[in-house]
C-alpha cells in the first residue's frame, strides 16, 4: 500500500485538511514524557483511561460518598457538533483537550472553560461514516495525535492546534475508518484500523510520534506462511475483518501491549469456515518491532458481531493464595474473562457469564466456550441469539477500584437478536455484514424487568456484589470509578449523569444532561479542586439501539436530543 | 470551497466533440474518465447501477409500481460516460402513484417516477432499505446506518432519526422514454459538517 503523508510547516498546503479557529496559544504547557505517561499524576487524565492498565480509575477522593450530593456544573461548553460523543476529555495540568465527532479538537481551560483553540478537519464530502465518533487524542511531548474517520492520523500543536503532520493510515474508499484514541507508548503512536463491516483485513500499526513515519504494522489475520493462517479457508484472510478500532493497554514491567479485535467478516460464521484467528481475540504485542507475543482467542469463528476490541484491563488479583497478574474483560460475547499474563504467554484462569447468554452451553478448561448451533447464525437461517449483537458489553469500559476490588459493569441484560444470513459478493466500501441490515433484529426476553445493569464484579471470586437496574432503558456508556468510593456513569436515554457508591450500589447522585451520554467520566484536579467531567451527546449505537426498541418497550424514552456539550462538576462550597 | 483532492478538473476539448473516450483510452478505469466525477447534469439518463441490467438506461416500464426502487448512475449521452467516478452521484429511482405525490414532488417527476440522491445527509451512509415507516404503513427510504427515513411522496422530507434534512431531488424530464435528467440536485448531496 502506497503511504501518503504530508509533512506540514505551519499551514503551508494544509487549507484543504483543516481550519483553525485561534483564540489563543497554551503558554506554560507541560511537555508529556514517559516518565508521566508511565505514572500519570493523580490529577490529570492522559490515557484513554487514565492509566496504561486501563482501570478507569482515579485516585481523587475530595469528591467522595459523603459530598457528592452537592456536586454541581461547574461549567459547560457546546461543541456544536452532533452524533457521539464518546471521547474522555483528556486533561494535562489543567488544559484539557476534547475531541468531537466529524474530526474536531477543542483546547480548553480545565478551570474555566474558556476555549484556547479549536481543530476543524475537512471531511472528504464523499466519506461514508457509520461510526460517527471519536475516542479521544492521545498526547506527547507538545503534540496530540488525533486519529480520524477518513483514516489519517494528525498530528496537533497541542499549544496551537496547527497540524504538526499528517498520514494517510489506510484508504477510507475501501471501508478503512479510525475512531480510537491513539495509544503513546515510548514516542511511538499506536493505533488500530475500523471496518469490520466492509470486508477489511485488521490491522495495528505504530508511527513515530514527531514524524509521522510509519514503524511497523501487524496485520490481525495471518497471511500465508504465517502461524494461525491454516484458520482460514482459501481466500477468506484478506477480507475477514478482526479490526482494531479500541485502544489498547500496556503492560510497563514487560513493555507489552494488550490490543483487542473484532469480529470475523461478513457475520455468519458459515462464509468463513475456521477458528479464524486472530478475530475475537486479545494481542500480545511487543511495542517496538509490533511482533505478537501471545494472544488469547476469547471465542471462534464469531457469527454474531461480538467484537471483544475493549482492551483488557491489567489487574493484580488475589486468587487461589497467590498475586495472579491477569488480564480481565467483561465480553461482548456476555462472558466474564479472567486471564494471566504468564512469561510464556496469555492462559486462561476463569470465565462466567455475566448476563443471559444461549448461545454458550460450557467454557471448556482452555477457555475455549462451546457454542450450541441453534443458537449460532448461519446461511438461509433466521436464528435467535441472546444477548444481541451489541452483547453482553458493547465498547463502552468496565472500570476497576484499586479501593474496593471491584470491577464495574456497563451491562445490558435481557436484549436478544436475530438475523438471516445470507452470501453476498463484497463490493469495496459498502457495508458487507452476510445480511440485509434491516434483517437485524433486537428483541426483549419476554418477562424483561430491565434491560441496562450496572454490575459489581469482585474478579478473584466471581461473584457479583451488587447491580442496579434500568427498567426502560440500555445502559450504553463507560465506568469511571474515583478513591472517593464513588462509580460514575452515563449510558442511558433520560439523559442523566449518575454516581454510585461504589462498595453498595447506592444511587447517591444524579444530574440531567442536555442529552444522552456515551461519553466516559473522567475525574481530574487543577489548583487543588477536584472536577468530574463528561460529554454528553447521544448517538451510534445507542441512538441504533433506542431506535430498534421503539414499539418494543412501553414508556419507552424516545425524545433523547443529540448535540454535544462538555459537563464539568465539582463540589458547591 | 476545498475540492475532494481526488477531483480532477479536466477541461477536455475532446468532450466538445463527443468523442468516445472509453474507447480512445481502454486503460482508464471507467471511475477515472473524465466526468464521470461530475454530478449528473441536465440531459444525462439515468442507467441501472447494479444487477443484471447494469449499464443500461432506465424507462419508467422497467420500474415496479410502487417500489421497491432501483439504484442508478446518471450517463452522459453525448460522451456515454457514466458518472460513478463519485458515490455521491448515485440516485435511487421509484415508481410511485402520481397521486400520491405532493405537487412540489409532481413537478420534477416522470409520471410517478421520482429520484433523489441516494447518500443519507446525515452522515453520508448509502439508503438502502424500502420498508414500512416506523410511523405508518407505507414504505420509504430508509438508511440502515442510524435510522434515518424518508418520504419520496414528499420531496422526500425526513420523517423519522437523525437526517437533519430532506434528500436532494433529481428532477426528471416529463416524458416517456429513457429516464432523462432535467436540471442538476436540488439541495446538497451528502452529509454537511458542523461549522
Amino acid at each position: 500500500m502506497a503511504l501518503k503523508q504530508w509533512i506540514l510547516s505551519g499551514l503551508l498546503a494544509s487549507t484543504c485538511l483543516v481550519s483553525i479557529a485561534a483564540a489563543g496559544p497554551i503558554e506554560n504547557y507541560s511537555p508529556v514524557t514517559t516518565e508521566r505517561l508511565k505514572n500519570p499524576e493523580p490529577g490529570n487524565w492522559m490515557h484513554y483511561r487514565r492509566t496504561y492498565d486501563g482501570q478507569g480509575y482515579s485516585p481523587l477522593d475530595q469528591i467522595n460518598t459523603s459530598n457528592v450530593k452537592n456536586l454541581t456544573p461547574a461549567w459547560t461548553f457546546s461543541t456544536g457538533v452532533v452524533e457521539g460523543h464518546q471521547a474522555p476529555p483528556i486533561i494535562n495540568n489543567g488544559v484539557m483537550f476534547v475531541s468531537t465527532p466529524e474530526g474536531q479538537v477543542i483546547a480548553l481551560n480545565a478551570k474555566t472553560g474558556d476555549e484556547y483553540w479549536r481543530y476543524k478537519r475537512q471531511l472528504p464530502e464523499d466519506l461514508f461514516q457509520l461510526h460517527p465518533t471519536n475516542r479521544g487524542v492521545g498526547l506527547w511531548e507538545d503534540k496530540l495525535y488525533l486519529a480520524t474517520t477518513d483514516d489519517h492520523l494528525v498530528a496537533l500543536d497541542a499549544k496551537t492546534g496547527k497540524v504538526v503532520w499528517d498520514t494517510k493510515v489506510q484508504d477510507y474508499k475501501k471501508g478503512q475508518y479510525l475512531t480510537l484514541m491513539p495509544l503513546v507508548v515510548d514516542g511511538k503512536v499506536i493505533v488500530g484500523g475500523s471496518g469490520g463491516e466492509f470486508g477489511i483485513r485488521g490491522y495495528i500499526v505504530a508511527y513515530d510520534a514527531n514524524t509521522g513515519k510509519e514503524l511497523w504494522r501487524t496485520f490481525t489475520i495471518p497471511g500465508p506462511g504465517e502461524p494461525g493462517h491454516d484458520t482460514w479457508s482459501g481466500d477468506d484472510w484478506k477480507t475477514g475483518g478482526a479490526p482494531a478500532w479500541m485502544t489498547g493497554t500496556y503492560d510497563v514491567d514487560t513493555r507489552t501491549v494488550y490490543w483487542g479485535t473484532g469480529n470475523a467478516a461478513p457475520w455468519p460464521g458459515e462464509t468463513h469456515p475456521g477458528d479464524n484467528l486472530y478475530s475475537t481475540s486479545v494481542l500480545a504485542l511487543d511495542p517496538d518491532s509490533g511482533k505478537m507475543k501471545s494472544y488469547f482467542q476469547y471465542h471462534q469463528n464469531d457469527s454474531w458481531d461480538w467484537d471483544e476490541v475493549d482492551a483488557p484491563m491489567l489487574i493484580d488479583l488475589q486468587r487461589d493464595g497467590r498475586t495472579i497478574k491477569s488480564l480481565v474483560h467483561p465480553g461482548r460475547n456476555a462472558i466474564f474473562w479472567v486471564l494471566e499474563r504468564k512469561p510464556e504467554g496469555i492462559k486462561y484462569v476463569a470465565g462466567w457469564p455475566f448476563v443471559y447468554t444461549n448461545v454458550w452451553k460450557s467454557i471448556d478448561p482452555n477457555g475455549k466456550p462451546i457454542a450450541d448451533p441453534a443458537h449460532k447464525p448461519g446461511i438461509g437461517k433466521r436464528v435467535e441469539f441472546c444477548p444481541s449483537l451489541w452483547g453482553g458489553k458493547d465498547w463502552p469500559s468496565a472500570a476497576y477500584s484499586q479501593k474496593t476490588g471491584l470491577v464495574y459493569v456497563p451491562a445490558n441484560e435481557n436484549f436478544c437478536g436475530g438475523f438471516t444470513g445470507e452470501k453476498v459478493p463484497l463490493v469495496a466500501g459498502k457495508l458487507w455484514l452476510g445480511t440485509k441490515p434491516e434483517d437485524i433484529g433486537l428483541t426483549p426476553r419476554p418477562g424483561a424487568t430491565h434491560f441496562g445493569e450496572l454490575q459489581a464484579w469482585d474478579p478473584a471470586t466471581g461473584k457479583k456484589a451488587w447491580s442496579h437496574n434500568f427498567p426502560k432503558s440500555q445502559l450504553f456508556g463507560s465506568v469511571t470509578a474515583t478513591a472517593g468510593d464513588l462509580v460514575f456513569v452515563g449510558g442511558t436515554n433520560d439523559r442523566m449523569f449518575r454516581a454510585f457508591h461504589a462498595k453498595t450500589g447506592e444511587l447517591l447522585w444524579e444530574q440531567k444532561t442536555n442529552s444522552g451520554i456515551v461519553g466516559m467520566p473522567i475525574a481530574y484536579e487543577v489548583d487543588g479542586t477536584q472536577y468530574i467531567a463528561v460529554q454528553s451527546g447521544w448517538g451510534v449505537d445507542a441512538q441504533r439501539i433506542q431506535d430498534a426498541l421503539v414499539g418494543k418497550v412501553p414508556g419507552l424514552e424516545n425524545n433523547v436530543p443529540q448535540g454535544g456539550v462538555v459537563w464539568v462538576f465539582a463540589v458547591k462550597k | 470551497m476545498c475540492q475532494d483532492p481526488t477531483r480532477r478538473a479536466l477541461i477536455l476539448t475532446a468532450l466538445a466533440t463527443g468523442a468516445c473516450l472509453a474507447s480512445s483510452s481502454p486503460s482508464i478505469a471507467e471511475e477515472d474518465l473524465p466526468g464521470s466525477n461530475e454530478r449528473p447534469q441536465k440531459g444525462d439518463v439515468l442507467v441501472f447501477a447494479e444487477g443484471d441490467r447494469a449499464g443500461e438506461v432506465i424507462k419508467p416500464q422497467d420500474l415496479q409500481a410502487g417500489g421497491p426502487p432501483v439504484r442508478a448512475w446518471p450517463k452522459d449521452p453525448k460522451t456515454s460516460v457514466v458518472r460513478k467516478g463519485s458515490r455521491l452521484n448515485e440516485v435511487l429511482v421509484v415508481k410511485l402513484e402520481p397521486t400520491e405525490l405532493d405537487e412540489e414532488t409532481r413537478s420534477r417527476a416522470a409520471g410517478g417516477v421520482v429520484a433523489y440522491s441516494a447518500i443519507c445527509v446525515h452522515t453520508g451512509c448509502p439508503i438502502t432499505a424500502w420498508v414500512k415507516a416506523a410511523g405508518g404503513d407505507k414504505d420509504v427510504f430508509k438508511c440502515v446506518c442510524h435510522n434515518s427515513e424518508y418520504d419520496p411522496r414528499q420531496s422526500a422530507q425526513v420523517i423519522f432519526g437523525p437526517a437533519p434534512r430532506r434528500l436532494p431531488a433529481l428532477p426528471l424530464a416529463p416524458d416517456d422514454g429513457p429516464l432523462t435528467v432535467a436540471a442538476t440536485f436540488i439541495g446538497k448531496v451528502g452529509a454537511q459538517q458542523a461549522r
